[in-house]
């Protein structure tokens, strides 16, 4: 009882801090210049993702590396509509529903892998949707890409539009995972994380609860795609359907702490932080120092900052790391 | 003869895929590690063989041996310093790790040798019947790649060594039980995959250009070779090997290189969802 009271307590301590953050990204347009603005639109649009991620990579246990393809996806979507003088909004709302049909069907067909082959095949999805949007030229501009129009009101109008959509995206997946964490959905997922087979068993629907936790890790990344293809009004498939991309959201909520509620946000605000303050200074070796940054992830932090105090502890109370 | 020319191109393209691909199936299915490193390691193997062809004079076809050993010394550390401490941890920690080391690698080769592209151009002359045209290197190289293979192929089947790492690769429980150390057969498995890397290197350098950025795209061939033919056997590499050479080639000339390509990682999908233990390979034993 008094650790669930601990755990209530956490909870609670977490959101207002999730709130004061909130407070402090809105108001950044005032605190900071458009440079502020920007790392802030970037850092949201990762806790979009990394929260996203989470569902089926943290509580299910998929590894999934299709976070590029959703992201692609929903960017090119919207970028599409949006040329063919689709409103900005509802493209944004097309896109997201479009990717999440589009995960849904995905999901039929490779939820039924595990483990290596999953990851894999989550893989190949990411690779032929890249090939597809490279070649089908008369649709997606093929390699020269797709420009978008600009929205109007100067650039720093425009900053603070896509850095209220970001947060305002960002706080929705947020919400969701709150509800989700609280489910039955978020129980049954962490069954299926723990043992599928077991699960299967005892009566939960594994294959709905995986599709559901696929459609949702995949829905929100479209939005943010498409509200970046509206921003930086320029795509082409080598950026929005990146391998690193794919790899780094992962790495973020690694980071942080896989499967809980507060690490995707935790490890995309220190992965970016970082990646801003330290390694824009080193451009020649930046993927050099990303790789390092993963290979001491791996060693020193299993479970994630999160888990960082609870290790401590047990460290100090003499016994063995767990 | 344009479709003997073709399918000719397709063994060519599929004896190298064999040989691109067999080191990251025996790693995956002995280690159980998806290996995102192996694409650099081959490629890493081309520029040492490209170094030792402008600086030693030494010609790829000699320099094959030295290189496969100095890339043998190389797997074999990283995996029994490194990537053995966490051969146990779940797929997405040692994929994302070999992402991490991949990175590192790769930031290493373009500082070192930059990204323009380089080649070893041997210029052999070329085989001419009736309409059929092999250069003489391709077809060099073709053998070489196939000899490789079979090499694997032997140890794997006849030596003491390769039948530790066949019975690791079924049963780790077991083959500890029997006596056999378990961590260093990987890293020694691990070895002969950055072998294998390195050799298709040597290889490659000498029938195309190559950068630091080629390494993505092998690793994609490797994976589509691996799927198809099936995880961790020498004969599913090769079969998977020259399915693939076959589609890039008589896709390529029908559809264009590119929808080559996309054939290729729908054929994956396509396997890994029916017939996930690949075209040769045995149900339960992936």
């Amino acid at each position: 009882m008094q650790g669930e009271a601990a755990g209530e307590n956490k909870q609670v301590f977490g959101l207002a801090l999730a709130a004061a953050a909130v407070c402090l990204v809105a108001a950044m347009p005032l605190l900071g210049g458009n440079y502020a603005v920007r790392v802030s639109t970037t850092i949201c649009m990762f806790v979009t993702m990394g929260l996203s991620w989470n569902f089926i990579g943290g509580y299910a246990g998929y590894p999934s590396f299709a976070t590029a393809a959703f992201f692609g996806f929903g960017a090119y979507a919207g970028a599409i509509l949006q040329t063919r003088g689709v409103p900005m909004l509802a493209a944004w709302v097309a896109a997201t529903v479009s990717t999440a049909l589009f995960s849904c069907m995905l999901g039929f067909a490779i939820l039924r892998l595990r483990g290596h082959y999953f990851a894999v095949g989550s893989f190949a999805v990411l690779e032929l949707v890249k090939l597809v949007a490279s070649n089908w030229a008369g649709l997606t501009g093929g390699g020269s890409g797709l420009n978008l129009p600009i929205v109007p009101g100067g650039p720093e109008f425009a900053g603070r539009v896509f850095l209220y959509s970001m947060l305002g995206l960002a706080i929705l997946t947020f919400v969701v995972a709150i509800l989700v964490d609280r489910s039955r959905l978020g129980f049954g997922l962490r069954c299926i994380r723990q043992n599928e087979s077991a699960a299967n068993m005892l009566g939960v629907d594994v294959d709905r609860l995986k599709i559901a936790a696929f459609v949702l890790s995949a829905m929100f990344v479209g939005t943010s795609g498409a509200i970046y293809a509206s921003w930086v009004s320029y795509i082409d498939p080598t950026d929005m359907f990146s391998v690193l991309m794919t790899i780094k959201v992962p790495v973020m909520v690694m980071l942080g702490g896989a499967g809980t509620l507060f690490g995707p946000i935790v490890g995309v605000v220190v992965f970016q932080l970082l990646e801003e303050k330290i390694w824009s200074s080193f451009l020649e070796v930046h993927s050099g120092v990303l790789g390092l940054v993963i290979v001491l992830l791996v060693f020193l932090l299993p479970g994630g900052l999160l888990r960082l105090p609870a290790r401590l502890r047990l460290v100090r109370g003499g016994q063995a790391v767990a | 003869m344009i479709d003997t020319q073709v399918l000719l191109n397709g063994i060519v393209l599929g004896a190298l895929y064999a040989c691109i691909a067999v080191g990251f199936s025996l790693v995956w299915g002995v280690l159980n590690i998806i290996n995102l490193l192996h694409g650099s390691l081959i490629v890493l193997g081309a520029y040492l063989a490209q170094m030792a062809f402008t600086h030693l004079g030494l010609h790829p076809f000699l320099s094959l041996l030295p290189v496969a050993a100095v890339m043998f010394a190389f797997g074999y550390l990283l995996q029994l310093l490194v990537l053995n401490r966490i051969i146990a941890e779940q797929v997405l920690v040692t994929l994302v790790l070999t992402f991490g080391l991949d990175l590192l690698l790769y930031n290493a080769m373009v500082l070192s040798f930059t990204a323009t592209p380089r080649r070893i151009l041997l210029d052999l002359g070329r085989i001419e019947f009736s309409d059929i045209v092999l250069p003489v290197d391709r077809l060099a190289v073709m053998l070489l790649a196939l000899l490789l293979t079979g090499v694997l192929y032997a140890l794997l089947r006849g030596s003491r060594l390769g039948r530790a790492i066949v019975a690791v690769r079924m049963d780790r429980d077991t083959a500890t039980l029997m006596g056999i150390r378990v961590p260093r057969v990987y890293a020694i498995t691990f070895g002969i995959g950055a072998l294998m890397a390195g050799a298709a290197g040597s290889l490659i350098a000498i029938v195309f250009p190559f950068s630091p950025g080629l390494g993505e795209t092998l690793l994609g061939k490797a994976f589509v070779v691996c799927v198809l033919g099936g995880l961790g056997t020498v004969l599913g590499a090769l079969a998977g090997g020259v399915a693939l050479g076959m589609i890039d080639s008589v896709f390529g000339i029908w559809l264009g290189p590119q929808n080559a390509t996309i054939i290729g990682f729908a054929a994956l999908l396509l396997v890994l969802l029916v017939r996930p233990a690949g075209l040769v390979g045995r149900v339960g034993y992936e």
